[in-house]
């Protein structure tokens, strides 16, 4: 399968998270929107590590198993980041008994 | 030789005695201030006559001491260096040996001031004696500017001496300026020998065999006409010619034996020393050289009919300082070049004597400096009365005090110039006698004229006051003879003969035309005719001078208020200064640069104040604004590549 095909979907995914993003008021709605885009990226990054282990090269070699790797580290910091995100909409219930992401803007005072 | 060698220690000492008597002010007793401060400028009196005499042997040639390198910029090279010539060693000599004198003096003098200011008053006398000592020893012309500097800040200090009176403070920030306004001159005189000449010293300059300046043949070239006459504004600043004199009467505020070193020994004569040891630049131009003389000749008659109608006997002998300098000036505008050193020298001693003596006068009348409240003073002061008849003999020109002598070597030079210069400058000889014989019989002959408690307290000074004027007075009726023209005795002018080497070169360019013998002897014996009929038809007039009551209208009234100069002065550049400062201050300042500043300040504040809205804690607009901040750049990537 050719490249642009990943990068197509690649694309597609992050837009849509942003636009969900963007638009959806559920803090949950917004953080899984969040994960969507980090995926997207994580997806581009394996595509093109597949693309350069086709060559022979063994520099190129190299730079497509690490980026795999990297893929990894992604996913383990974004499992943390999760975590805290979680924690945090879960205090933001406790406190407001919602989970609207506006009401965060009473943070401010 | 070995004279030579101690030659730093001329102004060290007196540095090392300015640096006691003013850090110690507050421990050390007068008594050992008084001894330190007067043996600082003894000392190197003494080294001075040893340079004089190894000097005056036959076959001295200059001689240059370079100490160490003071400036190295790229090609310019100006070292710390002293030259000792015969023009230094006369000045060495007067500078030293007057200054002592006057220390001495001051020590009797200055007896009623508190400890401190009486140790703080000997630290400036030094200072000043070294910063002259400075001036007249350095090797080029930036070591003079030290000096030059340094004797108008000991001015400004000691005018201001008695700091708690206003006037006095007015009065020496008065000196200070303008003499700035004349080292202005100086400076870029330097300045433009350094761009021309690339250097700065005078043995490079004047040497004779292959000096920059005597290898110029070119009479009246541009630049040699511009750097001297910077220099000479210099000159008119630091020794009080036209237009810049107003200063030197002014800076009567401080003590007296102050005025009498400014006057005598130090300060105002600097003008002179420069100019003459710049001779040989001014013989190359002549437009300069009518320009001194031209200077010269107008200071002395305006600042001599000045004199005539004050009052105030300090302001008169002030008045005389500034009138005499005139005649140094025309010596040095006509040519006359070692007729100007001999009359700095015969002035340092009468003028000197005249101060001291007007001091001693002054302190007998506890305080009082207004002649129309003196007269008969002569009876109860005795040495003060006969030193200062000398010295107005000697002032005003009669034979054979030292006065006549060197003004008369002056106006015979100037006679050889053009006789019509000739008559004013004998009619300013005629004035001198006229103010001097005035000013004499007013304080010292008559009736006491003051209030009968002051009367009381007449009485003659102390010793320590009277030898030095006793010492002064011999010096004013002796020290003519050296110079005694050449119709009295062949080979008579020591003086000329002495400082020859000096001139030479000058003399060589100008080659004077002497003037016949016959019409010398004419010119002398109706000069010292007229001066004498003047001196007794004056002392007659006032000597039983009653009180001065009559209308005065006009000219005496123009005379009496100085000519309204300092008036249109302060008409011409005070006032307008002030408006402008006030300008500046109420509308550039308030309006203009707070403006801006202030301007900043609330710009900042405003814009602030609408960024805040940005930050609304909504998430959502947060977002937004990230999203579109990465599309921007987005956008920038792609057209940029």
């Amino acid at each position: 399968m050719e490249i642009k095909w990943y990068i197509f979907l690649s694309l597609a995914l992050f837009c849509i998270g942003i636009i969900g993003a963007l638009t959806r008021r559920n803090s949950i709605i917004v953080f899984m929107c969040i994960e969507l885009m980090l995926n997207s990226v994580n997806l581009l990054l394996v595509a093109f590590s597949k693309m350069h282990l086709g060559e022979v090269n063994a520099f190129s070699y190299s730079m497509a198993t690490s980026a795999q790797i990297f893929v990894f580290f992604i996913m383990i910091v974004a499992a943390a980041e999760v975590s805290v995100g979680l924690a945090i909409i879960v205090m933001l219930y406790r406190n407001t008994r919602s989970i609207d992401i506006n009401f965060l803007n009473r943070l401010k005072n | 030789m070995d004279a030579i060698q101690l030659i730093y220690l001329v102004p060290l000492f007196p540095l090392i005695g300015c640096l006691i008597n003013g850090l110690g002010r507050n421990i050390l007793p007068k008594k050992i201030v008084g001894i330190i401060g007067s043996l600082v400028v003894f000392i190197p009196f003494c080294i001075s006559v040893l340079i004089f005499l190894t000097v005056s042997k036959e076959g001295f040639i200059t001689q240059n001491i370079s100490y160490f390198d003071f400036i190295h910029v790229g090609k310019l090279s100006i070292p710390f260096e002293f030259q000792i010539d015969q023009l230094t060693s006369i000045f060495l000599l007067i500078i030293t040996g007057v200054g002592f004198l006057i220390h001495v003096y001051s020590v009797s003098y200055m007896k009623d001031e508190t400890q401190s200011g009486f140790g703080r008053y000997f630290s400036y006398m030094n200072l000043f004696v070294f910063s002259m000592l400075l001036l007249v020893l350095g090797g080029n012309y930036v070591i003079m500017y030290i000096g030059w500097e340094g004797v108008g800040l000991c001015s400004y200090l000691l005018i201001g001496f008695w700091f708690k009176d206003q006037a006095n403070n007015d009065a020496g920030k008065k000196a200070f300026i303008m003499n700035r306004i004349g080292d202005v001159g100086f400076l870029l005189a330097v300045f433009w020998m350094v761009s021309s000449f690339g250097t700065v010293s005078y043995h490079e300059l004047f040497n004779s065999q292959n000096g920059i300046i005597t290898s110029i043949s070119t009479i009246n070239s541009p630049v040699i006409v511009g750097i001297t006459l910077l220099l000479f504004v210099g000159a008119i600043g630091k020794s009080a010619q036209i237009p810049l004199y107003t200063w030197l009467p002014d800076a009567m505020a401080g003590p007296t034996p102050v005025s009498a070193l400014i006057h005598a020994a130090t300060m105002v004569t600097a003008g002179v020393y420069m100019v003459a040891r710049s001779n040989i630049m001014y013989s190359l131009a002549p437009i300069s050289m009518a320009g001194v003389a031209s200077i010269g000749l107008t200071t002395a008659i305006v600042a001599a009919i000045i004199a005539l109608k004050q009052n105030d006997i300090k302001k008169v002998l002030a008045y005389s300082t500034v009138s005499q300098l005139g005649y140094m000036f025309l010596g040095l505008g006509v040519g006359a070049y070692s007729a100007a050193v001999f009359h700095v020298m015969t002035h340092a001693f009468f003028k000197g004597l005249l101060f001291l003596a007007a001091g001693s006068v002054i302190h007998a009348m506890g305080g009082e400096q207004d002649i129309t409240k003196m007269g008969g003073l002569g009876k109860k002061m005795k040495i003060t009365y006969v030193t200062f008849f000398i010295a107005c003999l000697a002032i005003s020109g009669i034979p054979p005090f030292s006065g006549f002598f060197s003004k008369d070597a002056i106006l015979s030079a100037t006679y050889a110039q053009s006789p019509i210069l000739y008559i004013l400058g004998l009619g300013g000889a005629l004035l001198t006698a006229f103010y001097m014989f005035r000013l004499m019989a007013m304080t010292f002959n008559g009736k006491f004229r003051g209030t009968a408690e002051q009367e009381q307290h007449i009485h003659e000074s102390s010793a320590i006051m009277t030898i030095p004027l006793i010492i002064l007075a011999i010096l004013a009726t002796i020290c003519g003879f050296i110079g005694l023209p050449e119709i009295f005795a062949k080979n008579g002018n020591k003086i000329d003969d002495f400082l020859s080497p000096v001139f030479a070169h000058s003399n060589q360019i100008l080659t004077t035309k002497g003037i016949p013998h016959q019409t010398e002897w004419i010119l002398v014996i109706v000069s010292a005719l007229l001066v004498i009929i003047v001196s007794i038809w004056t002392w007659n007039k006032f000597k039983n001078y009653a009180s001065s009551t009559p209308g005065e209208n006009g000219f005496v009234k123009a005379i009496k208020n100085k000519f309204y100069v300092d008036e249109a002065y302060d008409f011409l550049f005070v006032k307008p200064y002030r408006s402008l400062s006030a300008f500046l201050n109420n509308i550039f300042d308030k309006k203009g640069i707070d403006g801006i500043v202030n301007g900043v300040g609330r710009g900042v504040n405003y814009g602030s104040r609408q960024l805040r809205l940005l930050q609304s804690g909504q998430v959502g607009s947060y977002l937004l604004l990230m999203v579109i901040g990465l599309l921007i750049l987005f956008i920038i990537q792609l057209f940029t590549k």
